[in-house]
C-alpha cells in the first residue's frame, strides 16, 4: 500500500513539475528510458549478486554464522541484561545479529522476529527497553560486506566497487552508536 | 591500504572456501545453489526496479528533485550532505526498493567514483528501511505501544546519513 502511494506521488510530482517548467517532453521520454534502465541495471548487477549469494550459502552451511553468534554472546548479555539468563532469547538475538553482520538478510529477519515475540511475552502490547534496542539494532545497517551496493557500483562501471567499505563501516558504526545511545537516553525519559 | 580493500573480497572468498572444505561442506553445490538463489532475487526485484526507475527518471527529467534539493540547500549544506542525494534521504527509511532505484540513478548519473555517487552508496550501505523493519517487528510481537523505538531508530538514520557524507569526504 505504501509503495502504491509513493509511486503515484513520484509520477504525479514529475508530471506536474515537468509541465510547470516546460519539460513535459523530457519527462515523457524519461518514462521509457527509466523502464529500460531498470532491466539493464538488474542484469548488470546480477552477476556479483549471485556470486556473493553463493559465498554466503557456503558460510551458512559451514556453520560460520553459528560460530560468530557464539562469539557475540558475551557482548549481547550486556546489551540485554533483562534477558541474559533467558537462553532462547539470547540464542535468537545472537543468531539474528550474526546473520545481519554476514548479510544473510533472509535468515536474519525470522530470527529477529522470533526474538521479538519471545521478548514481548514479558510485557504484552508494550515495547520493553530490550525490545526497543532489538528494533533499533535491526533498523541500523551493520552488514560487513554491503553486496547490493557494491553490485550497483559495479553495474555503473566501477572497477573497485568495494573501496567504499571503510567509509561504510565508519558510517554504520556511528549510526548504530547514535541509535543505541538515543535508545538508552530515551528509556530514562520515556515512561 | 587501497590494495587491502581491493583484495578483501577475493580473500574472503578463499577463506570461506577453505573453511567450508575444512568443515566438509559440499562446497561446489552450496556455491552454485546460492548463486541460483541470487538469480531468483534478481527476478524478484526486477519488476520493482522497472517501476521505480521509471518514476525516478521522470522525477529527474522534470527538475523536481533539483527544485527540492535547492529548497533544502541551506539545511543540507550546513550538514555537509550533497543536495543531489535529497531523494535518497526521503525514500530510504520508507522503501528499500525505492532507495535502491534512487541510489542506482545517482550512482549512474554522477558516476560511481564521484562524491555524490560514493555518498549515495555509503548511505545505502549504512542505513536500513527503518519504518518497514519497525512495522514487521512490532507486528510480529503484537506491540501497540512502541514507546521510543521509532525516534531512536530515526536518530540512527540521521546519524547514518550525516556520517556517510562525512566519511566519504574524509576518506576520498
Amino acid at each position: 500500500m505504501a509503495m502504491s502511494v509513493i509511486w503515484t506521488v513520484m509520477v504525479g510530482a514529475a508530471i506536474l513539475c515537468g509541465l510547470a517548467t516546460g519539460r513535459g517532453e523530457a519527462v515523457a521520454a524519461a518514462a521509457l528510458e527509466g523502464a529500460a534502465a531498470g532491466v539493464e541495471l538488474c542484469l548488470s548487477m546480477t552477476g556479483i549478486l549471485c556470486l556473493w549469494m553463493g559465498v554466503m550459502e557456503v558460510m551458512r552451511r559451514s556453520g560460520l554464522a553459528e560460530a560468530l553468534s557464539r562469539m557475540l554472546r558475551p557482548l549481547l548479555r550486556r546489551l540485554y541484561p533483562d534477558f541474559s539468563d533467558d537462553a532462547p532469547v539470547m540464542d535468537a538475538v545472537s543468531a539474528n545479529l550474526s546473520a545481519n553482520l554476514l548479510g544473510l538478510g533472509n535468515a536474519a529477519t525470522p530470527l529477529g522476529l522470533e526474538a521479538s515475540r519471545l521478548m514481548a511475552r514479558r510485557s504484552p502490547g508494550v515495547a520493553s527497553d530490550s525490545l526497543c534496542l532489538l528494533v533499533v539494532c535491526n533498523t541500523a545497517s551493520i552488514q560487513l560486506i554491503p553486496t547490493t551496493v557494491a553490485s550497483l557500483r559495479s553495474a555503473a562501471g566501477c572497477a573497485t566497487p568495494f573501496d567504499i567499505l571503510p567509509a561504510t563501516w565508519l558510517a554504520s558504526v556511528i549510526s548504530i552508536t547514535v541509535g543505541l545511545t538515543a535508545a538508552k537516553v530515551f528509556s530514562r525519559l520515556w515512561r | 591500504m587501497e590494495l587491502l580493500f581491493t583484495m578483501l573480497v577475493p580473500a574472503i572468498m578463499l577463506l570461506v572456501a577453505v573453511w567450508g572444505l575444512w568443515k566438509r561442506v559440499d562446497l561446489w553445490t552450496a556455491l552454485t545453489e546460492g548463486a541460483a538463489e541470487g538469480l531468483k532475487v534478481s527476478v524478484r526485484i526486477v519488476p520493482a526496479l522497472i517501476a521505480l526507475l521509471t518514476a525516478v527518471y521522470m522525477l529527474r527529467a522534470s527538475g523536481a528533485l533539483e527544485l527540492l534539493g535547492q529548497t533544502l540547500e541551506p539545511v543540507l549544506s550546513a550538514a555537509g550532505i550533497p543536495t543531489e542525494t535529497i531523494g535518497l534521504l526521503l525514500v530510504r527509511p520508507v522503501s528499500g526498493s525505492a532507495a535502491l532505484g534512487v541510489g542506482a540513478e545517482l550512482i549512474q548519473t554522477y558516476g560511481p567514483d564521484s562524491l555524490v555517487g560514493r555518498t549515495a552508496a555509503v548511505m545505502l550501505g549504512s542505513t536500513e528501511t527503518t519504518f518497514y523493519t519497525v512495522a514487521v517487528y512490532f507486528g510480529a510481537a503484537k506491540i501497540t505501544r512502541t514507546r521510543y523505538a521509532v525516534p531512536a531508530a530515526l536518530c540512527a538514520d540521521i546519524a547514518g546519513f550525516l556520517a556517510a557524507a562525512w566519511a566519504v569526504r574524509l576518506l576520498f
